[in-house]
């Protein structure tokens, strides 16, 4: 493990209005790992993740971009530093190609024209650079690819503008056994390439399969941040449920362990 | 970058087929459209089958249909409906619709018509206020949409009403305004020289020809994804059919009377034809163009990319507004004056059917600019082989409210089985 995090969250608290969703979080993404950030329905996720993606403004709290202070307050900053978020509805368009797709809103221009030559050929590394072969062609409309295949292009979407870290907020959840082996494999490989990657997700057996690390958030605070060997199945399950595992998660006074 | 560990997950063929860089030949090109229309992908393809049914139907029905003379005409007679119809595709990519767009064309032609005959203004000037007043129009109606919120059927419909109102108080109960510039009124009824008819055929096929071997050039040198040479050299080939065909037509003098030889191609066609040309560019290759289908496509996915999804809302009324412009100044070139009933009626209806028939999906995301040219060519030959037949122009409505009817079915059942055979 390098030495200093990607991305590192002190302290962070948000407030929607009377409730206060994120107490005190600290969270940090390192590189060629794959962090996983789990917790129940409720208990910040989404929250945080808008948070790093600049989508809402912290009310406290300070962030560090490879060890600077940095100050994220919309979503432009975020992906300027190379912060990709990966969403659970996707966001492509139907009616257009897999290249299309993946340039929207960064088209590649020669003068007026868009040179859709070189955008095929970069869509086309940037696939073969993941492993990717599961699309027959990178020009085929994206209506046509199945849910893995969506995730897998919204994905590489991502890392196609040389990205940092990248945040999946549940890319498995509605994939069929195969297409979520495809996605995990994908995002295993992100990690290998030396991206720091977050993966939110409540299925147990993928966290433990693919995630270095796992933060557990418990009711807005962070319960437990700890290395993926050294939990089992059940100690996460308990520590997304009650905040606590034996002597791992928060103390009944509220300090972290 | 080869993975040395990491076996490759056992799942089916079809799953992992490498990225095919070309149909095979022309046999798996066929194959590939069969399957796209099998899909509910059809494209124009209805339209022209459609047309060529209707070509049959009516020259059987009368020996005046195909001849030189009413080809001439239904060109002249299409022309304004094809334009407004280039106009509507890109608020229909969007899944809104003007409603106002016919009344408003009509509104710029007046405006034209009276600067000429009341101002003296040169016709240039007078269609560039025309054309101009229009894009304001569409500025106002995309404000109310885009930044308000107001569905635009409901904006448009407002602007139907109040801008028939603007044209009566303009020309004056009944009245008309004669076209008072031979510019404008020769749009329809004059032709280009026989000789300019043949260039303007032959740089058009030359220069299809010319861009499409030169991206077949780049794609096949860069190994990118391309049709087989096959497939590029018969639509070239057919392209320049259509051209040369249609220019030995219109070329062939059409008059009754020997003394008075008329004979070449309306300056409508190539106008239309520049206009089809320069939309199809936009539309195809700017980057402007690939927003406007992605908002069409995913609204919120338009957004989160980075796209101005407001300001490309607002641009298409614009478009449409300011394309209802140059149609109705073609309209009016051809009826010789404007009228307060000018783009009234069931002008703009007809328009919107032209671009659904030709395959632009009235559910947004998906339509071309050559689209509403076919489309608008199929409507206004239901028109003109009707009247020759001396139908009663209630039927002409019945037929022509039938096709429409039956275009937007096509749309919604292809749509439909888009979604379920995934193909977009």
């Amino acid at each position: 493990m390098s030495e200093t995090p990607l991305l590192e969250l002190r302290g962070i608290n948000k407030s929607f209005g009377a409730v206060h969703v994120l107490h005190d979080v600290d969270f940090a993404v390192w590189p060629g790992q794959v962090t996983a950030l789990v917790g129940d329905n409720g208990a910040g996720k989404s929250t945080l993740v808008k948070v790093v993606a600049g989508i809402y403004g912290a009310d406290s709290g300070e962030s560090f971009f490879e060890g600077r202070p940095v100050h994220v307050s919309n979503p432009k900053d975020a992906s300027d530093l190379g912060i990709e978020v990966v969403y659970q509805d996707l966001a492509l368009c139907d009616n257009l190609d897999i290249v299309q797709n993946m340039f929207l809103g960064r088209e590649k221009r020669n003068g007026f024209i868009l040179d859709e030559a070189s955008m095929e050929a970069r869509a086309r590394e940037t696939l073969a650079s993941l492993s990717v072969r599961t699309v027959k062609s990178v020009r085929q409309s994206v209506a046509s690819l199945s849910g893995g295949q969506r995730q897998t292009v919204a994905i590489a979407k991502s890392v196609l503008w040389n990205s940092k870290v990248v945040l999946l907020d549940e890319p498995t959840a509605a994939l069929g056994v195969a297409q979520t082996r495809q996605v995990l494999d994908l995002v295993r490989r992100l990690a290998d390439q030396g991206l720091g990657v977050v993966l939110i997700s409540h299925n147990m057996n993928d966290v433990l399969e693919v995630a270095d690390r796992i933060t557990a958030l418990y009711l807005g605070r962070v319960a437990a941040d700890v290395a993926a060997k050294d939990v089992t199945h059940s100690q996460v399950v308990e520590l997304i449920t009650a905040g606590r595992s034996g002597d791992l998660g928060i103390t009944s006074s509220g300090a972290i362990a | 970058m080869t993975q040395t560990s990491a076996p490759e997950p056992e799942l089916a063929d079809s799953d992992f087929a490498i990225d095919a860089h070309q149909a095979a030949g022309l046999g798996e090109a066929v194959q590939a459209y069969r399957n796209r229309i099998r899909g509910g992908d059809m494209g124009s393809l209805p339209a022209v089958l459609g047309l060529a049914v209707l070509f049959v139907v009516f020259s059987i029905a009368s020996d005046r249909f195909l001849i030189a003379l009413n080809l001439a005409n239904l060109i002249t007679q299409a022309g304004a409906i094809c334009v407004l119809a280039m106009g509507l595709v890109p608020v229909l990519l969007l899944g809104d619709i003007d409603l106002s767009a016919g009344v408003a064309g009509g509104l710029s032609a007046a405006i034209t018509a009276l600067a000429i005959v009341d101002h003296d203004l040169n016709w240039a000037v007078a269609v560039a206020a025309g054309v101009l007043a229009g894009a304001v129009m569409g500025f106002v109606i995309g404000l109310f949409v885009a930044k308000l919120g107001i569905p635009s059927f409901v904006v448009t419909l407002a602007f139907f009403l109040g801008l028939q109102g603007v044209i009566l108080k303009m020309i004056g109960e009944g009245g008309s305004v004669r076209v008072a510039d031979d510019v404008i009124r020769g749009i329809t009824i004059d032709n280009m020289s026989v000789a300019a008819g043949w260039i303007l055929a032959v740089v058009l096929s030359i220069g299809y020809a010319a861009v499409s071997l030169r991206r077949h050039r780049i794609q096949v040198s860069r190994g990118l994804q391309h049709a087989p040479l096959s497939v590029v050299l018969i639509k070239i080939a057919g392209i320049a059919a259509i051209a040369i065909t249609v220019t030995a037509v219109l070329n062939v003098n059409r008059s009754r009377n020997p003394n008075f030889p008329i004979e070449g191609i309306p300056y409508v066609l190539p106008l239309v034809a520049v206009l089809l040309v320069f939309w199809t560019f936009v539309f195809n290759r700017t980057r402007y163009g690939r927003h406007v289908y992605a908002v069409g496509g995913n609204r919120e996915a338009a957004r989160r990319a980075g796209i101005n999804v407001d300001r490309i809302r607002v641009s298409v009324f614009v478009i449409c507004t300011s394309m209802a412009a140059v149609s109705g100044i073609i309209a009016s070139s051809y009826a010789g004056k404007v009228s307060a009933s000018s783009g009234g009626g069931n002008t703009l209806l007809y328009a919107v059917g032209a671009a659904v028939i030709g395959g632009t999906s009235l559910f947004g995301g998906k339509g071309k600019p050559s689209d509403a040219v076919i489309g608008g060519v199929v409507i206004a030959t239901i028109a003109n082989g009707l009247g020759l037949l001396n139908q009663a122009s209630w039927i002409n409505f019945v037929v022509t409210g039938g096709v429409l009817l039956l275009a937007a079915g096509v749309d919604a059942v292809s749509r439909r089985r888009r979604s379920a055979a995934g193909v977009g």
